[in-house]
């Protein structure tokens, strides 16, 4: 049974877009890390099958913060391990 | 100092028989440890050539002296091979995923690819045991496979059904041992098994490593005799089985001994690594004590690793009793004497100041009362050779002062030090003092810093340790001083301020307006670091000057501040009548005057006091201890003008109200009764989502629980401000109405688990009532007060109720002590980058900024960076 609505209109999930590669290289300078120390998202997380976002690429994750109004957080998309 | 070194990886392994042979340094063939002279046996437990305890031998391995031997490993080649039950899951998959002819796994080339998917960079993945189906046919060699069988502790067996009949056949270790060695190296790696360092079938020992005496010494008790470490008696039963054995095998005795024997030593075997397997039971002492093997000393709270390694005892440390003194400031701690003299601080000598440390070495350790000067205990040499002080070299040693060389004196007045009490659950819990030397054998520390540290004075003990450098002093002074820690990160408001009496005492003296002669005025201001009087508010009829109780507390307040709130006596009336208020709770502060209103738990109390937190935002944290301290000292004299007790008699009503009280609660029984007639009848409407009964119940609640609040507003009616308990529970410094109400009035409904008592007897509670008794008394409803007593039946209930309540405590203190230290573990190395976000020591992120908007909880006003109303208030002095 495939669903058919789509997770990103739902009012609890946040905006999630796939980030260009010049973003990416931007966002790891100035924090200066690695891909591999950025926080992960799975890829078979709704909202990343959603948008289509593949193993390796970075999501930019928009939510209505509590204490900021508006946050942003950056997840890369890696592998489910199995169980 | 050398630069640390980076982990590249760690590696965990099995030891093969093959290692544990090399390092062995000697096989053991004896079970017993010293003969008659006190004097090891060769090859016995206690070899000398794993190491030495006794003084004065040296060991035969490494020709060190106890002390300097680290010990060596010795041997036991065991007569069977045994199971270890510390890999007994492991033993259990491998046998499943493999044929039990040919050991290969149960999977063809194919299977194996299509679970581990194309052989591309992702593919970590390994084979579990899920991934196989049981009792299959081996792809390899076409055996069919039986089912594997294991029963807690060691025991494996294999079961199949023979004509119908189900047949079970033991597999003894060393079967095991032999399958699990034919296992192919390939297939090992498949599973996650690193061949290399582990293979499979070195889970089943067939040779024992004897640690080092070292690590198990004997101690001699007071009558000569040797008592030996559990760990040696545990070797000494293995021996001695694995002994028997041997001879019986080699007897040729019968298979049914071998089998018993075999049991027997894998039951040694499996307690000496650990004592505490499901389904064996525990090697115990001749005492009956259970032993301690290798697992237990490794285990738990008090293990190696949580007892031993992340939990060490310290020295420059020291712990006693708390006691109150509220004459200390709040940065303070008082220390005795004793403690004073024993505890040291490090200084180097330098040429500005090998005067004032030849004084320290001259006074020596012996410090006579707390006002002479400190001496020094310990003087180190250039050398690093340490001398103690005594009366004996006090002048020599202080003669040979020089720069280079460190004394250690003792501690002295205004030193700082960190004060904890355990458990430590927040940061608040150890804090930097200043310490003051005082007579006595308690630490004594004013009340006000109790909250964060949430002390008492019933018992409570507390530590005390010293920094030992000059970064440590000041770290400790500019991050964990008491008035750095007023504001608590958690809430952002003070934590630190004033307690019990504190807020009873100040509310006495500024509740309404009242005069006060300079007598009085003095009296009460005698503590405070004030020069001179405020001008007098009014001169009395025979020409004495007057000042009022709320220009005696202004004298306390900064002179800038502008402040309006509603105190905790505010009634939440519909329209506030302001500073016509009869409460007097409206409190309104204009240029440091305290104009209206009466300061209580909302102006200086230790978790909401407004009054302490603006002056914190206007004028820092050295404004606010001082306010603390004013504040305090200034309340306790306010309570002292007139005292302030609480006895029996001040819960007495008069009859009136005692006539009111039986009218409300016989009313609200009959109301009761009336309900449940109306039930029993089948005339009760049930509410929605509700059935019947439960309906009932509900209405029943609430009938005797309003009966009780009103029985309540009726001893508050009686009772007015005059009444100690009254006075505490309106000014919020401890107690509430309710308390007052189940003293005077009635004690209420007891409850387990929200509802009325309904447990006990068959269809009742007490034998006292008739079966099916629905009334209010039948399920403990209270109808007397403390003070008039609670009937037999009554007493039960209350006991009833306060049981649960004494459960959920124990319940709810060992649950979050458990949620803390597990989030701990989980957050303890995480740290807020210069760049703002939180990551870890690897540096990988956390939060791209902490808390998502960067803001420190104790640095803002209520989550904004700026207080714009506080600001606005104190200028425009209205409300906005």
């Amino acid at each position: 049974m495939s669903t058919t609505f789509n997770v990103l209109q739902h009012i609890m999930v946040p905006d999630h877009e796939i980030m260009s590669e010049e973003e990416v290289s931007d966002l790891l300078s100035t924090y200066q890390i690695t891909h591999e120390q950025l926080p992960k998202i799975y890829h078979d997380d709704p909202a990343v099958k959603t948008i289509e976002a593949a193993i390796g690429d970075v999501v930019r994750i928009v939510r209505v913060s509590q204490t900021a109004g508006r946050a942003e957080s950056y997840r890369l998309v890696v592998k489910r391990p199995k169980k | 100092m050398t630069s640390p070194k980076r982990i590249g990886k760690i590696e965990f392994g099995l030891l093969s028989p093959k290692d544990i042979r090399k390092m062995s340094v000697r096989k053991i063939i004896w079970a017993d440890t010293y003969d008659d002279d006190g004097f090891p046996y060769p090859q016995g437990l206690m070899d000398l050539n794993l190491g030495v305890i006794d003084p004065g031998l040296r060991c035969k391995t490494c020709d060190n002296r106890a002390g300097d031997c680290p010990g060596h490993f010795g041997h036991i080649e065991l007569a069977k091979p045994v199971v270890h039950v510390g890999y007994t899951r492991l033993i259990r998959k491998l046998l499943r995923v493999t044929c039990k002819i040919c050991s290969r796994l149960l999977l063809s080339p194919e299977e194996i690819k299509k679970i581990l998917g194309p052989v591309d960079e992702f593919s970590d993945e390994l084979i579990t045991e899920k991934d196989i189906k049981k009792e299959r046919i081996c792809p390899h060699c076409g055996e069919q496979q039986l089912k594997i069988n294991f029963e807690k502790p060691t025991t494996f067996s294999e079961v199949w059904t023979e004509e119908g009949r189900k047949t079970e056949h033991k597999l003894t270790p060393a079967d095991i041992r032999a399958r699990l060695e034919k296992i192919p190296d390939e297939d090992l790696r498949l599973l996650g098994i690193n061949p290399v360092v582990a293979r499979p079938e070195w889970t089943i020992l067939t040779v024992l490593p004897v640690p080092p005496v070292t690590m198990r010494p004997s101690i001699i008790l007071e009558n000569g005799q040797r008592s030996e470490d559990d760990l040696t008696h545990k070797l000494v039963d293995i021996i001695r089985i694995n002994q028997r054995f041997k001879e019986n095998q080699d007897a040729g005795a019968p298979q049914l001994i071998i089998e018993d024997l075999w049991e027997l030593l894998q039951y040694h075997v499996t307690t000496y690594l650990d004592n505490e397997v499901a389904g064996c039971p525990p090697a115990r002492h001749r005492s009956g004590r259970p032993l301690k093997t290798l697992s237990q000393r490794l285990k738990g709270k008090e293990g190696r690793f949580r007892g031993s390694l992340s939990g060490k005892r310290v020295n420059f440390s020291a712990r006693t009793v708390i006691s109150p003194d509220p004459n200390l400031s709040i940065g303070e701690v008082g220390i005795p004497l004793a403690i004073a003299n024993e505890m040291t601080l490090p200084i180097r000598v330098t040429q500005f100041n090998i005067e004032e440390l030849r004084r320290y070495v001259l006074n020596g350790p012996e410090r006579p009362t707390i006002r002479s000067p400190c001496g020094a205990n310990y003087a180190i040499r250039p050398d690093n050779r340490r001398m103690r002080l005594s009366d004996a070299n006090l002048e020599t040693v202080a003669e040979m002062l020089e720069p280079g060389w460190t004394v250690e004196r003792q501690l002295k007045e205004a030193d700082i030090v960190l004060f904890n009490r355990q458990p430590s659950l927040h940061r608040m819990s150890i804090m930097a003092h200043r310490v003051v030397v005082m007579d006595g054998k308690t630490f004594r520390l004013n009340p006000a810093v109790c909250p964060p540290y949430n002390a008492d004075f019933d018992g409570d003990e507390m530590n005390l340790h010293i920094p030992q450098t000059e970064e440590a002093r000041a770290e400790a002074e500019i991050l964990v001083s008491v008035q750095a820690n007023i504001l608590s990160p958690r809430t952002g408001g003070p934590i630190i301020g004033g307690i019990h009496d504190h807020i009873s005492g100040i509310f006495l003296l500024t509740h309404t307006i009242r005069h006060f002669h300079k007598e009085d005025t003095l009296y009460l201001t005698q503590h405070l670091p004030i020069e001179h009087l405020p001008e007098p508010d009014r001169i009395d009829d025979d020409g004495n000057p007057l000042w009022t109780n709320k220009q005696v507390f202004s004298l306390v307040l900064p002179d800038d501040l502008n402040m309006l709130f509603q105190a905790s006596s505010c009634q939440n009336c519909e329209t506030c009548k302001r500073e016509m208020c009869e409460n007097d709770a409206f409190v309104r502060i204009v240029a440091g005057n305290l104009i209206t209103g009466t300061i209580d738990k909302k102006g200086i109390g230790a978790f909401d006091g407004q009054i302490l937190h603006r002056i914190i935002r206007q004028h820092g944290m050295k404004r606010a201890a001082r306010f603390i301290d004013d504040v305090t000292k200034l309340s306790i004299r306010g309570i002292m003008l007139e005292g302030f007790s609480f006895g029996i008699d001040d819960e007495d009503l008069t009859k009136t109200e005692y006539g009111q009280i039986d009218e409300v609660l016989n009313g609200a029984l009959g109301d009761v009764e009336r309900r449940i007639k109306i039930y029993n009848e089948g005339q009760l409407e049930p509410m929605p989502g509700r059935t019947l009964e439960e309906t009932l119940e509900m209405q029943i609640m609430q009938v005797l629980g309003k009966a009780r609040d009103r029985t309540g507003e009726i001893a508050g009616r009686h009772l007015g401000l005059s009444n100690s308990a009254v006075v505490m529970a309106v000014s919020g410094a401890r107690g509430s109405m309710l308390n007052l109400t189940q003293m005077a009035g009635c004690l209420g409904q007891q409850s387990v688990r929200g509802e009325r008592i309904v447990r006990g007897y068959d269809e009742r509670t007490l034998p006292h009532f008739k079966k099916g008794d629905r009334g209010a008394d039948a399920h403990g409803f209270i109808k007397n007060s403390y003070k008039s007593g609670l009937t037999p039946t009554e007493f039960f209930f209350h006991a009833i109720g306060g049981r649960e309540g004494l459960v959920d405590t124990a319940v709810r203190t060992s649950q979050s002590g458990y949620l803390q230290r597990r989030m701990i573990n989980a957050l303890q190395d995480l740290k807020v980058a210069y760049d703002g976000s939180v990551r870890t020591t690897g540096g990988r992120i956390i939060q791209f900024t902490y808390g998502e908007d960067g803001t420190d909880p104790a640095r803002s006003a209520f989550g904004d960076p700026v207080d714009v109303k506080g600001i606005v208030e104190n200028v425009l002095k209205e409300e906005v």
